[in-house]
């Protein structure tokens, strides 16, 4: 049986799974894939929470959605998530190649000086 | 309805803070027409309050309007507040329109001047203290209009300070005035104490103040009307504070036609005719005024026979008028002050203005003895000139005659008045035809002006101490560049020059006709207008003021015995400056010690000079030297010592204990530094794993709770 319980371990798994990735590399790049996971985990809470609480509009609040008809509000959460993701993973690895470029190499121990 | 009488200062006050402040980067036409532009909707305004107050039931003339609430201490509440009744209106009415007419008139005289603006800056600066003088409804806003105009009257007297003269004559102007400030403010304190020690009313409004004026003794209200007359001495230039206004007539004409004329000199005589409650009381008081005035007036009139520079002559006559009007209100004829008031100041503008004319049709000449035969080259001038001349000198049927017969008679028959009053003001009468006619003809009559002109003009100085009084103040400094090496034939003004001049001497040929005597058959409607604002006094002094209209053969008599004495003066200056011009001279050597000490100003400057100025002067070496530098500096150096001392001790307990102390706290500081550095290592990881420790600490934390 799935249920919203099943979905947010799974969304709390991949999360702790980020987080320690995070945490624990010394690599840039590899720091950033954590990210992406943990931002992974909060798009499926996301989702989740919106099928299975509020599955259909209610005509409430603007009236954006019909009542009767299936709410869309976490799918269009995750889209910005995935769009901010898109762009902080541009911005930090824009960052991360001239970091290579300064100090030639992307361990983040070695980058202790914030010279130009 | 009333809304806007606030507008009729606010105006001037608005056209002098645009031309101060931008003046200097508007062109020349914009500040003419911003400058006379606020002064003619003042008028309008004041015209139609005028019309409104004459719709009024005769007793019930009184329109009040508060802007708001100044002050308020207590009991005690001081208002911005503007009271127009029958003798504001009048003021306002004369400073408006002949303020108006002096605004056109200067833009053709100052029309070269470098500080075009500037000067119309402080003109309409001038018209807004002097309308807050005359508006205002109590004595806190008409003494922020009497300083007002005592401002205005320095910065426009030493308007053209390139010369130090010029810039001496308006301090002097400013300084002298102070002195009688002194004894105004005095006078308002003792007025607003006394009062309230005695009624438990708090007031400084007019209206509560004539209410309870009853309450005064007669020694407080005596003291009151001297202090407040010491006040009008310095402002409207009487014994013995009238020094100032001759000298101020190094300031541009325009300016002496406003200040001398219609506004500033005006004010005392206004004053006291405001305070007349005050006045009532005390007959010591009035006839103080009286015979003050009544001494101004001959005594300037007499100054005024030998004056060589043509704006001196109008300077001292203005004194003269002035004590007139004084004379006026002393003996109780406070309307008639007034009405003379409003007389002079058409025919006084109207022949300052008149001379303006002359000085710049004549390239900045000022001395009447280098002039003569102007009238074949300025028509409009002379005429208005004449005009004007004829309405000083009392001639039946223009303004003057009116107005200065209505004091005269008063002066004679009022319970206040005096025979010898009415003797010695007969005499200035006839000093004032005199000289006003000798002015005339010398300047506009006899020989031909441009024979003159080739002559060099004889530096005579004066050498009066207190200001180097200079002869010809407005020559160099005169805006006339243009004319400054004018030889030619002198020329007519321009028509924004002339017209005023015309609508003036229409003003002084009609002015008078508002206040024909019963005598002859007038009705003498200014009186009546003016009435209630002095019924109080009338109701307290039964015979006076409003005289029962009792046509005694004797008011005729005295008016027929002043024309006459008008007309031996004229006959007098005709006789000995037109027929045998050469007496003159002859009479000056005979007499030659009343001469000179006539024509030196009876020495008053430098009796001035060494009696007060001197002293004070030696008083200052006395105290700068021995006291000063002998005694105080030793106190200060013994002082300066006794600091250094203390401050020695003082420094080795800071190196002993306060700099240990410092230190102390600085090395604690540091050791915590130190251990507060560990953990601080500047990697996003490490902190990253404390916030997730302390994240699991919490979650832990609750599931241990709500397990």
């Amino acid at each position: 049986m799935i249920s919203l319980q099943t979905f947010l371990i799974i969304s709390a798994a991949l999360f702790c799974l980020g987080l320690f990735i995070v945490l624990t590399r010394k690599n840039a790049v590899a720091i950033l894939m954590g990210i992406e996971l943990i931002l992974n985990a909060a798009s499926i809470a996301l989702v989740s929470f919106s099928r299975f609480i509020t599955p259909y509009g209610t005509g409430g609040i603007g009236g954006v959605v019909a009542p009767g008809a299936p709410a869309t509000g976490g799918q269009t959460f995750v889209i910005f998530v995935i769009i901010i993701a898109v762009c902080e993973a541009a911005v930090a690895l824009a960052i991360i190649l001239n970091i290579y470029q300064n100090f030639r190499t992307v361990d983040t121990e070695q980058t202790k000086e914030l010279k130009g | 309805m009333e809304n806007y009488l606030w507008l009729i200062p606010f105006l001037p006050a608005c056209g002098a803070v645009i031309l101060l402040i931008i003046g200097r980067f508007l062109p020349k036409m914009l500040v003419s027409i911003i400058a006379c532009g606020t002064i003619f909707t003042s008028f309008i305004l004041a015209v139609i309050t005028f019309i409104q107050l004459l719709g009024l039931p005769a007793d019930e003339r009184i329109i009040h309007q508060t802007a708001y609430t100044w002050l308020q201490a207590g009991a005690f509440k001081a208002s911005v507040a503007f009271l127009v009744d029958p003798l504001s209106i009048i003021m306002l009415l004369v400073v408006t329109g002949v303020g108006f007419l002096i605004h056109v008139y200067s833009i053709g005289y100052m029309a070269d001047d470098k500080r075009y603006s500037r000067y119309f800056g402080f003109l309409n600066l001038f018209v807004f203290a002097m309308l807050l003088l005359v508006s205002g409804d109590n004595l806190l806003m008409m003494f922020i209009g009497w300083e007002g105009v005592g401002l205005c009257s320095y910065l426009l007297i030493g308007f053209w300070f390139e010369k130090t003269a010029n810039a001496i004559a308006g301090m002097k102007a400013f300084i002298v005035n102070r002195i009688g400030d002194f004894g105004f403010v005095l006078g308002v304190m003792l007025l607003f104490w006394s009062l309230g020690q005695v009624s438990g009313q708090w007031t400084v409004t007019f209206t509560e103040l004539r209410e309870h004026a009853h309450y005064l003794t007669p020694a407080i209200a005596t003291a009151v009307g001297i202090l407040l007359f010491i006040g009008a001495c310095g402002k409207s230039a009487q014994i013995p504070l009238y020094i100032w206004l001759p000298d101020a007539m190094a300031g541009p004409t325009p300016v002496s036609a406003l200040i001398h004329a219609a506004t500033m000199v005006t004010a005392g005589v206004y004053m006291i005719a405001r305070m007349n409650f005050v006045y009532v009381l005390s007959p010591t008081a009035m006839m103080v005024v009286a015979i003050v005035g009544v001494g101004t007036a001959l005594f300037a009139g007499t100054i005024g026979l030998f004056q060589k520079d043509i704006k001196k002559v109008l300077a001292y006559s203005t004194i003269s008028q002035l004590g007139y009007m004084f004379l006026g209100v002393g003996v109780g004829a406070f309307a008639a002050g007034i009405f003379h008031l409003m007389t002079h100041a058409f025919f006084k503008a109207l022949l300052f203005m008149g001379s303006g004319s002359v000085i710049h049709g004549t390239g900045g000449e000022q001395d009447i003895e280098k002039m003569g035969g102007l009238r074949k080259y300025m028509p409009v001038t002379f005429w208005t000139f004449l005009v004007g001349t004829l309405a000083i000198a009392g001639i039946p049927g223009l303004s003057g005659f009116f107005s200065k017969d209505e004091i005269l008679w008063k002066a004679f028959s009022s319970s206040h008045g005096h025979w010898a009053l009415w003797l010695v003001g007969l005499i200035a009468a006839g000093c004032t035809s005199f000289y006003m006619f000798r002015l005339l003809f010398k300047t506009f009559f006899g020989k031909n002006y441009s024979e003159l002109v080739h002559h060099t003009p004889e530096q005579e100085s004066s050498g009066t101490p207190v200001c180097c009084d200079d002869k010809d103040s407005a020559h160099n400094s005169h805006g006339h560049n243009s004319h400054g090496a004018h030889k030619g034939p002198a020329h007519e003004s321009p028509w924004i020059m002339t017209v005023p001049l015309i609508i003036l001497a229409v003003l002084s040929i009609i002015g008078g006709y508002v206040g024909i005597p019963a005598i002859i058959g007038g009705a003498n409607h200014i009186e009546h207008f003016m009435e209630p604002v002095f019924s109080a006094s009338a109701e307290s002094a039964p015979h006076e003021s409003s005289t029962p209209e009792h046509h005694s053969p004797v008011e005729f008599i005295l008016m027929v015995v002043s024309v006459l004495v008008a007309l031996a003066g004229i006959s007098a200056a005709y006789y000995l400056y037109m027929v045998k011009p050469h007496i003159p001279k002859q009479l000056a050597a005979k007499f030659a010690f009343i001469y000179k000490l006539v024509f030196n100003k009876y020495y008053v400057d430098e009796i001035y000079q060494k009696v007060f100025v001197n002293n004070l002067l030696r008083l200052n070496n006395l105290l700068a030297y021995p006291i000063d530098l002998g005694i105080i500096d030793r106190i200060v150096n013994a002082a300066g010592l006794g600091t250094v001392g203390v401050s020695n001790g003082s420094g080795w307990t800071d190196a002993k204990f306060v700099d240990g102390a410092v230190n102390g706290t600085a090395t604690t500081v540091l050791t915590g530094g130190k251990a507060a550095r560990v953990p601080q290592t500047g990697k996003l990881k490490h902190y990253l794993t404390w916030a997730v420790a302390g994240v699991v600490v919490v979650i832990a934390g609750f599931w241990w709770l709500l397990r």
